[in-house]
């Protein structure tokens, strides 16, 4: 059982040199959960890749014209549930038409959300007024 | 990105020395093994020792550099894949495709 709250609230220009950042704020969150009984190190990865990659994915999808786009993510962990959200000002997309990566041909794109699917209990992309969200959710008991 | 690479018996040895491929450096390897390449190397092993993460945009990049190689008859292998690495290779699958070896020493003596 994890009794920790931690929200976290960051905004970074969409450029991927923040990817190492974001994804390291993952790790560090996984050092402060009190009573967890799984296996940190593997969940210290898939937040960091699952943040990388929805970040990315983010960036990717931003609004590049002017350059001055911004991600905001937001991970807040309260009762054993642990909530991403990654907003961005893009076009967006639909998250229901993201095929599986084709494994026995596999291409070098595709597999970002497959990993985010994959590793986390829930996820969505909605749109909202001014952005996008995409919502990740990861059940931690 | 920071590449060591050394000319071992008849194989190029690219070792990563970035414990991290993602989206912002990873287009880098891509450019860096299609320069390998196309100028005629033929026995590439990539060592990922220093490699603690990988992200998909990571796992395209070797991915290309390998159908690039095998496109050409060459041979295309990674070798000393840290475990958290190496369970992305596991789940994408990506084990059936690549020669993966536990220590370089491996290949060369294949």
């Amino acid at each position: 059982m994890c009794s920790s709250v931690i929200q976290v609230d960051v905004i970074v220009p969409t450029h991927t040199k923040y990817l190492d950042l974001i994804g390291s704020i993952g790790e560090r969150i996984v050092k402060e959960l009190d009573g967890f009984t799984g296996d940190r190190e593997a969940l210290a990865y898939q937040l960091n890749l699952v943040l990388t990659e929805a970040t990315a994915n983010a960036i990717k999808h931003a609004n590049d014209t002017h350059r001055k786009d911004t991600v905001r993510i937001s991970i807040h962990l309260h009762h054993d549930i642990l909530n991403i959200k990654v907003y961005d000002h893009g076009q967006g997309f639909d998250l229901d038409k993201v095929p599986t990566p084709d494994f026995d041909h596999p291409t070098e794109s595709g597999m970002g959300l497959f990993f985010i699917r994959s590793m986390m209990d829930s996820v969505t992309y909605t749109r909202q007024t001014d952005c996008n969200v995409l919502e990740i959710i990861k059940y931690l008991k | 990105m920071n590449f060591n690479l050394e000319k071992i018996k008849n194989f190029s040895v690219l070792t990563i020395q970035d414990e991290r491929i993602d989206a912002h450096n990873s287009a880098e390897l891509k450019e860096y093994l299609l320069d390998m390449i196309e100028s005629g190397e033929s026995h590439i092993i990539v060592q990922l020792k220093q490699v603690r993460f990988i992200d998909s945009s990571g796992l395209g990049a070797l991915l290309f550099g390998h159908k690039h190689m095998t496109a050409k008859a060459g041979q295309f292998a990674l070798s000393n894949i840290q475990a958290q690495v190496l369970s992305m290779f596991e789940l994408t699958r990506l084990t059936r495709v690549f020669e993966i070896y536990s220590d370089i020493n491996e290949v060369l003596t294949n």
